[in-house]
């Protein structure tokens, strides 16, 4: 994949005789273990790897949750139980997988504030970002999808909540967006009809994504890594093989997530979820206060931010469609940030202007979680509409502006520089070599360190 | 090359007119595939129900279920259907009426009287789903929070309704539905 020709030479017969008919091993090795990584790499990087574990984990729990799940409104919430209670470790796969989406998401909100920081959706990484931001919405819509199975309370209304924001489409043309409520619902409610096509879709949406995140490694490939100085690779030096380097760090880093996820597998399975979601669905109680999985709270924030005045501004009828438009929005904008960031340095690190606005995005994102878990009342939801604009700011302000009007800090002239101080000389032996002269020069690293 | 000119011929026509009949019928098989998630033959069979409303005394509520959703049917107290009447219009947030017994399209003023039906001003029938996000709204057990109207309250997002279910405070768009019904006789109700 990607621009590397691959050093792979089949050493057996076999291996030529299938190498020249299908070179899958060639592809793999150029993909994997002798591809060029940035030497200065640091732990943040580390994630692509753990998210590619987590896809893989949650389609190998889920594939066999499905074999003792029932989806059918009369039996499903029995057949969570009957899973957590009856089957032989179901008590164990079952909070795998519903552990396993929160950390999904921990990593991949990991995965997107290191991209942001270091600048990874500039040129020439804008496709390998926009596929980035459509594996985002896919696992979106795939955790919105799998929480409606348990078919409890949380899952029931969590559904009628979402699914009616598309009657806001009715403020554009009456009936259109209840046409595509009951197209959805399959009937005149939330109903078995609808658990039943959320589970078929559910099932399928994960290879979507594992399609898509194919995509996404080969746009990597393609491009090239970013790195924390935010340069170019500018010689072979400057990067290590895949393995054993950066996969050995990547096995590290897993690790430390492992520990992180089998904690709360074995001593905290509900903590992350809802007691309500513990109570049968029933389609003529709403529970007090409806909340989604925190990893969508930021989201829900800045939808209830809309009500019928927003800092002042009144909204009348328009109220509910604004806050749809602006929730889908916060995750669209993220795809533009190529072209709105109007900066030419990548990593924040050296630009002292734009490192105060990173920040505050990030309290911002973490501020909006706080109030979505509130009540939409009073002053939360003032703090909500004034993160709601602080959010969208960093994008439509802070990128295009502080672009123009920034001093940088002075950057390394190369990586190398970077990492070994300045005036570094390469030591004598490492220039000049081809392909596998990367071997060389990741040998050197080593013993440096 | 035989010819060398920009017009139209047989070629360009026979390719215009194969994609044409290749794209109706692209959109024709897909048709059955987004059409098979409407609501089915079995939903909309059950599109229509009866309800007895001899037992329900002045200030009770009953709530009934109607095409999976739940249908609120008060019988009003004299003071409630006349705090309904007292109303101005330009009080209400939204001054339609919203009652499918009137013909689609047609606008008619959210008055009490467009709510109910004439000679049973009582009883008022209502959607009982908040036109906010679809939350069922507090106000019809005994000891549920009727909200600042005496109506109903939606704890969601907050939704005041009068006891005409018109929206009076909160987020929600519109007055909660009516839905289309008849009087069969003085007791019995046909929705749907």
């Amino acid at each position: 994949m990607g621009g590397h020709t691959s050093s792979y030479e089949p050493t057996s017969r076999w291996g030529k005789w299938f190498d020249e008919r299908l070179p899958i091993a060639r592809l793999m090795h150029g993909s994997f273990v002798d591809f060029p990584t940035p030497r200065n790499l640091n732990y943040l990087w580390t994630f692509g790897g753990i998210l590619s574990f987590c896809l893989v984990a949650q389609i190998v729990t889920g594939v066999i949750l499905a074999m003792h799940y029932n989806a059918s409104d009369v039996a499903a919430f029995n057949s969570i139980e009957h899973i957590r209670r009856d089957v032989n470790y179901g008590w164990l796969l079952r909070n795998m997988h519903a552990v396993g989406a929160s950390m999904f998401f921990v990593a991949v909100y990991i995965h997107i504030f290191r991209g942001l920081y270091y600048g990874s959706y500039k040129a020439p990484r804008e496709v390998l970002w926009i596929l980035g931001v459509i594996i985002l919405l896919l696992m979106m819509a795939t955790a919105f999808l799998g929480y409606t199975l348990p078919w409890g309370q949380m899952s029931f209304w969590g559904v009628t909540v979402i699914t009616n924001l598309f009657s806001a489409l009715d403020t554009i043309y009456q009936g259109l967006g209840t046409g595509i409520v009951e197209w959805l619902w399959g009937g005149y409610s939330v109903s078995g009809v609808t658990l039943n096509r959320f589970f078929s879709l559910h099932y399928l949406l994960p290879f979507v994504l594992t399609g898509i995140v194919i995509l996404h490694i080969w746009a990597l490939h393609t491009a090239g890594q970013n790195n924390p100085t935010g340069l170019d690779l500018k010689e072979p030096s400057e990067a290590v093989p895949m393995h054993p380097y950066a996969t050995s760090k990547d096995a590290v880093g897993l690790f430390a997530f492992l520990l992180l996820f089998a904690w709360f597998v074995f001593f905290l399975p509900d903590y992350l979820g809802h007691a309500d979601n513990y109570t049968p669905a029933n389609p003529l109680v709403t529970p007090p206060h409806i909340v989604p999985e925190w990893y969508f709270l930021p989201f829900y924030a800045i939808l209830r931010a809309f009500t019928g005045s927003f800092l002042g501004l009144p909204l009348g009828q328009y109220a509910k469609l604004l806050g749809v438009l602006a929730m889908f929005g916060s995750i669209a904008i993220l795809a533009f940030a190529p072209w709105l960031d109007w900066s030419r340095v990548r990593s924040v690190k050296y630009r002292p202007l734009f490192k105060y606005a990173f920040w505050t995005f990030a309290f911002t994102c973490v501020a909006l979680g706080w109030l979505g878990s509130k009540p939409a009342e009073g002053i939360y939801t003032t703090m909500a509409q004034i993160f709601t604009v602080l959010y969208f700011a960093y994008f439509l302000i802070a990128m295009p502006v502080l672009g123009l009007i920034e001093t940088p800090n002075k950057l390394p002239r190369s990586i190398n520089e970077a990492v070994l101080g300045d005036g570094h000389t390469d030591p004598g032996g490492r220039s000049g070599h081809g392909g596998t002269g990367t071997v060389a020069g990741a040998t050197a690293v080593a013993e440096k360190r | 090359m035989t010819t060398e000119t920009d017009e139209a011929d047989r070629r360009d026509f026979l390719v215009l007119a194969g994609n044409a009949f290749a794209a109706v019928g692209a959109a024709s098989l897909i048709w059955p595939f987004v059409q098979q998630m409407n609501p089915d033959a079995s939903t909309k069979a059950l599109a229509s129900i009866e309800v007895d409303l001899a037992p329900v005394k002045p200030g009770q509520a009953i709530t009934a279920m109607w095409r999976g959703k739940p249908l609120f049917i008060r019988n009003r107290t004299k003071e409630e259907v006349e705090a309904a009447q007292k109303v101005q219009l330009n009080d209400l947030p939204d001054t339609e009426a919203r009652n499918e017994s009137f013909p689609p399209g047609k606008s008619m003023p959210a008055t009490d009287a467009n709510r109910v039906q004439k000679d049973h001003e009582n009883w008022l029938v209502l959607v009982g789903i908040c036109t906010h996000l679809g939350c069922i709204p507090k106000g019809q057990s005994i000891g549920d929070s009727r909200g600042d109207f005496g109506g109903w309250f939606c704890p969601c997002h907050g939704s005041h309704y009068d006891t005409s279910g018109r929206i009076r405070k909160g987020p929600a768009p519109r007055n909660l539905d009516v839905p289309p019904f008849v009087f069969v006789s003085d007791t019995k109700i046909k929705i749907g």
